[in-house]
């Protein structure tokens, strides 16, 4: 099978499958079709990987001129699209935003002239990774999204079905997904990048009612933000070097700080922006209004990881450099702030929006600093949290259709009541902050490599505290998924095969992952850090092992559940002394039969949204504008 | 070797007293007595506890309480009233609202007398009680430990 | 090696065996002295292991039955965390291992699912997020000393690790009123006689539960003492560590009896404060020198 095959396949097939579904009507067809082309994704990315893991960096030649001239055809067509929309609905900045960013990506090709472009495609180590995510965990949502979106229609009769376009925008954002890790071309990198915010603009704006529409359109401004910083590096680069060899990503990182750093930030500001970072974390939180699936997809595991996915690539020249320690100080605030806004949430998105804009910070304050434990330890963060993450809102988008309500508090209990749906998201949160899960493993490297960069201690110091306030939220809710009353009622639901086929490959490859991933850092991770920095970061031998250790005690422990079955006397709890029943409710005085209402510290005075937003918001503008202003003075080398 | 009598925790309730007997019986937790020196605690919590120390009469408000609490105790465990209203009512026995002494609903092991008991009855009737203790634990080892 | 068995091995296994004789004679000490600070006798010296015994003789009662199944795990994580820490392990990984028992006994008290112990279990919460910053920091603060996060280093590497770090060393001792659940910071669940929630965090655990949870408070006060030790830790003279270990004891002691219980905002703040400037003070310096 050869390389280009393969690519090429990635990025075309699920477009194509896309266009398809633009054409049949809403049937059971499209389902049917759906799962297979999730399954033969599932299969090509596996196949990539077992082809060409251990190939090392290979590049594919492919005629680039009249790509590039389709790219910008398409480009302007879905600008004219977007003025469109933006014009009937009065987004005035939108509307000039997709204007001037037009015209910038016209004049910035008109300067490179001549551009031979070759090698525009290529896979390393790390694409490799990121095309498993956006294969494994990207197909099963898909898969999920047929099952849940027919709860969803169920439960919202009054809303238009749309679900052919849903679907052929799911796929066309795995294909530009695909687009956007094997593009070695940073002009086809942006036009994928792009294609993936529209996606991103169309899905949040699904049931196009007031609220999601704003929403959708306040994230599409941000994103054309992100993405102007991005265009305007093609003109940086068509001005340095009207050859355009620069316009390889490769050849830029290979030129150095001296060249790149300019490129570098005006990426990584666009990456800033993808991954929802403070200043821009509202469009994130505001995106939870889409279903559900299309928040574990995008919103989570897959297009945010873009973001950060450009971030990483540029670590090499961000090392040691203040342009690059700057954005590592974006990432720590905002993994401290955002972790603790989400104590203060009790809507279960919200909680996983904010913990994801968390998780993103502290890649990224991994990815700034640029070292390469620092590296390592980004990528092992990004595969650990997408898995975890995704898990995560599948199940949440499951247990809200059953039980009526995406409030933490009304979750209690919920692992009598829907015992798998339980699991699963116990699973989740677990693998999100639990040693001996992946996520620890990741935290460790990202302190050893802060402590060992230069001014690091303020990342150790934003990582120790922000650490310490994920516990908290994440400990809180799982606590309130085992409170279980002396007898639970199980729910009698069915939940979808398409679901499960989810939900349960899902959770077996977070613990899969959490288990291997000695395997997954020897045979992806290392060999992509050694090729950059000629050294690697592991965690040593002997605490290899007692990872693993843990690991089974953590799997092992949960049998002793049978043992503690038998032999115990059951007694009341203790209600002041008060005689409560089974459920919970206690005769008060006057003989008064009183429930017990048991809540959680939500601590709003002091992790309140509105507080910890406004400092980082502020935090952040002044670090991005510090960036510029080193730039322009020529000290951020 | 039984460790029940060298380390009982005590929980102390109050049925419908006057609270003297109370008082009497935090007096014995003082540096004046020390109860502590013989590893007694008072916990507040009937699932810590092997003592029962109740005071007080019982009233239809307090009844399922003390029966409530007394069932949250694991075995073995001793009740032991204090004063002659945990006894049999005391002075407040033909009250209207005053069924009785404690055992009206709960076994009781141990009776000591007064109003309000000295320390030093109460800490001889602890004692007592946890000779009764003793023999109860070894009457629950011969079942082979727990019953159920 | 003592006989073709490596040091690790052998102080992980001593550890598991010994902590908790060694921890009740602490803990008995503790009281003893409390008492006499109080102008009374106190307990025997052993009591502690007395009162254990004797929860392992009575009834086996739960409120419902997973609850054993975090004690267990709990009790076995401060184990795990106690042996890889004396066995010369990674100390960053030791303290990830215990949140991870604290966890599971956080989780023990949510199962049970009573007001008391659930609100034992949300001020344990607070605990656990008030101590953690520090105890990263003082992890980060060990690095520093010597390069490494392996525990055997720290002890091997020359002079007192105290010296390069003293701010953290006040920190920890600070955070460690909280961890050994001393006032004025004992809001979860208070120890001896003094009661608050009832018993808090514990209140809905019987007999052998009980049990278990007070074998792991040995195991673990053994171990914060070991990282109390650890500041002082010289290969060569280690009885250093030993006498700041009695005077930082004792010293808690006299805290827990001269001080009552603060709210939790006031023990979260404190305690962040603390570990703010000890961080950024003590890093700071260390990095910028």
């Amino acid at each position: 099978m050869e390389l280009w095959v393969l690519l090429i396949f990635l990025i075309l097939f699920p477009a194509l499958v896309a266009l398809l579904f633009g054409i049949l009507p809403n049937s059971r067809l499209r389902d049917t079709i759906v799962v297979l082309v999730s399954a033969i994704i599932i299969a090509a990315s596996l196949c990539l990987f077992v082809l060409f893991a251990g190939a090392g960096k290979v590049y594919v030649d492919i005629n680039g001129d009249m790509i590039s001239q389709i790219m910008i055809g398409l480009e302007v067509i879905i600008s004219a699209g977007l003025l469109y929309l933006a014009a009937k609905y009065r987004q005035y900045i939108i509307a000039g935003l997709v204007v001037v960013q037009l015209g910038v990506v016209i004049y910035a090709e008109s300067l490179m002239q001549g551009t031979e472009a070759l090698n525009n495609l290529f896979i390393d180590p790390f694409s490799i990774i990121m095309a498993m995510i956006i294969g494994i965990i990207g197909s099963l949502i898909c898969i999920y999204s047929v099952g849940y979106m027919r709860d969803y229609h169920a439960h919202h009769p009054e809303m238009p079905d749309k679900r052919r376009w849903f679907f052929a925008l799911l796929f066309v954002f795995l294909a530009a997904m695909f687009g956007v890790v094997f593009s070695n071309n940073l002009f086809w990198l942006f036009f994928f990048w792009e294609v993936t915010t529209l996606c991103s603009f169309l899905l949040i704006g699904y049931a196009w009612d007031e609220e999601s529409r704003k929403n959708a359109f306040w994230a599409l401004l941000l994103n054309l933000v992100g993405g102007l910083g991005f265009a305007f590096t093609f003109i940086y680069v068509g001005m340095i070097d009207p050859s355009g060899n620069l316009i390889m990503m490769d050849t830029l990182l290979a030129a150095g700080p001296a060249i790149a750093m300019i490129p570098a930030a005006l990426i990584g500001f666009a990456g800033l922006t993808k991954a929802a970072q403070m200043p821009f974390s509202s469009w994130l939180v505001g995106a939870m209004i889409a279903p559900t699936p299309v928040s574990a997809l995008l919103h989570s595991s897959t297009m945010v990881k873009a973001g950060v996915y450009v971030i990483i690539r540029f670590a090499p020249i961000y090392d040691a450099s203040m342009v690059g320690y700057i954005i590592s100080l974006v990432g720590g605030v905002t993994f401290l702030l955002a972790s603790g806004i989400a104590i203060s949430q009790s809507n279960a998105k919200k909680v996983l929006a904010y913990s994801t804009v968390a998780n993103l910070g502290l890649v990224i304050a991994c990815a700034g600093i640029g070292s390469y434990a620092a590296v390592w330890a980004a990528i092992l963060l990004v595969v650990f949290h997408a898995i975890a993450k995704s898990l995560l809102f599948l199940s949440v988008g499951t247990v809200e259709h059953k039980i009526g309500s995406r409030d933490i508090e009304d979750m209690k209990g919920l692992i009598g009541r829907l015992p798998i749906m339980g699991l699963m998201m116990i699973i989740g949160i677990a693998g999100m902050f639990l040693a001996p899960f992946g996520m620890l493993i990741s935290k460790w490297a990202a302190l050893l490599s802060f402590i060992e960069a230069q001014y690091g201690f303020v990342l150790v110091i934003l990582l120790a505290f922000g650490s310490a306030v994920t516990v908290f939220f994440w400990t809180k809710w799982l606590g309130k998924l085992i409170e279980v009353a002396w007898k639970p009622e199980r729910m009698e639901v069915k939940i979808s095969n398409f679901e499960f086929s989810a939900l349960v490959p899902l959770a077996v490859l977070m613990v899969a992952v959490c288990i291997g991933f000695p395997l997954l850092s020897t045979y992806l991770v290392v060999p992509y850090v050694f090729a950059i920095y000629g050294l690697s970061a592991t965690l040593g031998q002997a605490n290899m092992i007692i990872m693993v250790m843990m690991v089974f005690m953590v799997l092992v422990m949960p049998l002793s559940l049978f043992y503690f079955r038998k032999n115990r006397k059951i007694v009341a709890h203790y209600v002041g002394g008060r005689p409560a029943t089974q459920d919970m409710h206690f005769k008060g005085s006057i003989g008064v039969q009183r429930p017990v209402a048991l809540g959680n510290y939500y601590l709003t005075d002091y992790f309140g949204e509105q507080r910890l937003s406004h400092i980082g918001n502020g935090l952040c503008i002044i670090f991005i504008a510090m960036i510029a202003i080193v730039l322009i003075l020529g000290v951020g080398i | 070797m039984s460790y029940i009598t060298k380390s009982p925790w005590v929980i102390h309730y109050d049925g419908s007293s006057c609270n003297g007997c109370d008082i009497e019986v935090l007096a014995c937790l003082t540096p004046l007595y020390d109860l502590e020196r013989f590893g007694i605690v008072n916990t507040g919590n009937p699932k810590h506890a092997d003592v029962f120390l109740i005071t007080g009469g019982i009233n239809e408000q307090s009844r399922a309480v003390v029966k409530n609490t007394y069932d949250q105790m694991p075995d073995p465990k001793v009740v032991v009233a204090v004063g002659i209203c945990a006894a049999t009512g005391g002075v407040f026995r033909e009250c209207y609202n005053i069924m009785g002494g404690v055992n009206e609903v709960i076994p009781v092991d141990v009776y000591v007398p007064g109003c309000a008991a000295r320390p030093e009855s109460i800490i001889d009737g602890v004692v007592r009680a946890l000779g009764i203790l003793e023999e109860k634990r070894a009457k629950m080892a011969e079942n082979g430990g727990d019953k159920k | 090696m003592i006989t073709g068995i490596p040091f690790e091995i052998l102080f992980a296994i001593g550890f598991v065996i010994l902590a908790p004789f060694i921890g009740a004679f602490i803990v008995g000490i503790d009281r003893k002295v409390t008492a006499r600070m109080q102008g009374r006798v106190g307990p025997p010296v052993l009591q502690p292991l007395y009162d254990i015994f004797k929860l392992f003789e009575k009834e086996k009662v739960v409120v419902t039955n997973e609850v054993n199944f975090y004690i267990l795990s709990h009790l076995i994580f401060v184990v795990f965390t106690g042996a890889l820490f004396f066995s010369g392990g990674d100390i960053l990984l030791v303290i990830f291992a215990l949140t991870l028992a604290h966890v599971f006994l956080i989780l023990g008290a949510y199962a049970a699912v009573s007001p008391y112990s659930h609100v034992g279990a949300g001020r344990e919460l607070l605990q656990l997020m008030a101590v953690e910053p520090m105890l990263i920091i003082a992890a980060a603060g060990f690095y520093m000393v010597t390069e490494s996060f392996a525990v055997k280093d720290i002890v091997l590497s020359p002079g007192l690790p105290v010296m390069t770090i003293p701010l953290i060393f006040v920190g920890i001792v600070f955070v460690l009123t909280i961890k050994l659940r001393k006032s004025p910071f004992d809001l979860a669940t208070s120890h001896h006689a003094h009661q608050e929630l009832v018993k808090g965090l514990t209140t809905e655990f019987a007999g052998p539960t009980l049990g278990m949870v007070e074998i792991a408070h040995l195991y673990e006060t053994v171990f914060l003492l070991g990282i109390v030790w650890l500041f002082f830790a010289s290969a060569s003279m280690p009885w250093i560590g030993v006498l700041a270990v009695i005077i930082v004891y004792f010293l808690e002691i006299l805290v827990d009896n001269t001080t009552t219980r603060v709210r939790w905002q006031v023990m979260l703040r404190s305690a962040w404060l603390v570990a703010l400037v000890a961080g950024a003070v003590n890093l700071g310096v260390l990095a910028l020198m």
